[in-house]
């Protein structure tokens, strides 16, 4: 009997430490455990990222869509390629999509903002978003304003 | 003068080979304890001490991990409140828990709770000349008493930092939703968008398989190698204690600058 309930608190604690590992991965970093629909790939080349990060929001209109999966440099081109990967809820995109580098409140996450155009083609996984518009970096900003100032 | 110095080199140099000589104690009976061939009834007495070392922890864990996670909490809401960032509360609260506090929290209070008594518990079983017996026997005490509670420890810890981790984080969210009535959608999904599986939660878990390496490993070896009498004893879980605690903050720093340090 008192073997018995050793063997069952043993089981039960077990059961609770990966019961917790579970969640720490489900609920605390959000890892989608059933696949909901399949996901679509897509590229977008800015010219500047500055702060975006892999596991990005990509949101339009403010509805998160997808994420960003994938950030690349083209060294010869130096071009930064995104990869975002799109949910079933945003797809079809349409071809003449825009896509920009977005700044959450002040001082938050940047993000990709997609904007729909009005083409009637659709895009298609591995295709290329070429309306872009990159991050705004403040050191940049900053300098064109001192340069026009100097100017006038 | 001369005769002085000489003592005081002696006195240091044998000092330190009895240092050396201890860790090399430890070392071969860690590698003997771990390396042994399964026997039947292993699983018993392994089952046995999960019960004793991480069953029994486990009231003390919940309850110190929902205080923690709580006064986190309620220090972050203060602060972030004034910029009006409250969804930051449970990122915020996340990451100091996963990456630091859940696992060097939770080794502290397993060297506290278990560690001593595994320490307490050998070291009675050698001064009551149980273990001496028991070779007479036949039994193999590094098989029979120090390996059971070496791989107990290794796969307790673990777990209990995961189930710390879990409380603290409800316990954070109870104080920030609930009563305090910040956002419960920016609280998880603030969360859920910077957390990563590999770089917070494996790397928290890592820690803490070290950690219970580190802790368990003292603790028996000072049982193990404890003066046979009270006082030994008594001086043998001290130092458990003392010894595992520095080693989990020390070696805690040096997985941090080797897991996040990168600073180029």
């Amino acid at each position: 009997m008192q073997m018995r309930t050793v063997e069952i608190s043993v089981g039960a604690f077990v059961l609770a430490g990966i019961l917790a590992l579970v969640v720490l991965m489900v609920q605390v970093s959000g890892v989608a455990l059933t696949a909901d629909g399949e996901s679509h790939i897509i590229y977008a080349e800015f010219d500047d990222v500055a702060g975006l990060r892999v596991r990005g929001k990509v949101s339009m209109a403010g509805v998160t869509i997808g994420r960003v999966a994938g950030i690349e440099v083209d060294p010869l081109y130096g071009r930064a390629t995104v990869q975002l990967e799109i949910d079933d809820n945003g797809w079809p995109l349409p071809a003449d999509t825009g896509a920009r580098i977005l700044t959450e409140g002040v001082l938050g996450a940047r993000y990709v903002g997609l904007s729909p155009g009005a083409d009637e083609e659709m895009l298609e996984d591995g295709d290329y978003i070429s309306d872009t518009q990159g991050a705004m970096v403040l050191e940049n900003l900053i300098g064109d304003l001192i340069t026009r100032l100097g100017a006038s | 003068m001369m005769a002085a110095t000489t003592t005081l080199l002696r006195l240091l140099g044998s000092r330190a080979l009895n240092r050396l000589a201890s860790l090399g104690r430890a070392s071969l009976m860690w590698l003997t304890a771990i390396s042994g061939k399964p026997r039947r009834g292993d699983l018993g007495l392994l089952g046995r001490q999960i019960h004793t070392i991480g069953v029994l922890s486990l009231v003390i864990i919940v309850l110190s991990a929902f205080s923690i996670g709580a006064v986190i909490a309620l220090q972050f809401y203060t602060q972030l409140a004034r910029f009006g960032a409250e969804d930051a509360v449970g990122l915020g609260l996340a990451l100091v828990l996963l990456r630091e506090l859940g696992p060097v929290v939770t080794a502290l209070l397993f060297a506290g709770r278990a560690g001593s008594a595994i320490t307490a518990e050998i070291g009675l079983m050698k001064s009551t000349e149980q273990l001496s017996s028991m070779e007479m026997m036949g039994v193999d005490p590094l098989h029979r008493i120090v390996a059971p509670r070496l791989w107990a420890g290794l796969l307790c810890l673990p777990m209990l930092t995961a189930i710390f981790n879990v409380v603290a984080i409800y316990g954070g969210m109870v104080v920030a939703v609930q009563w305090l009535g910040s956002d419960a959608g920016g609280f998880w999904s603030g969360m859920q968008d910077t957390v990563e599986v590999w770089e917070d939660v494996g790397k928290g878990m890592i820690k803490s398989v070290v950690f219970a390496l580190v802790v368990t490993w003292i603790a028996v070896f000072q049982g193990y190698d404890t003066e046979p009498t009270a006082e030994g004893i008594g001086l043998s879980t001290t130092r458990t204690v003392v010894m595992s605690s520095v080693m989990v903050l020390a070696i805690d720093f040096l997985l941090t600058l080797g897991m996040y340090g990168d600073f180029r």
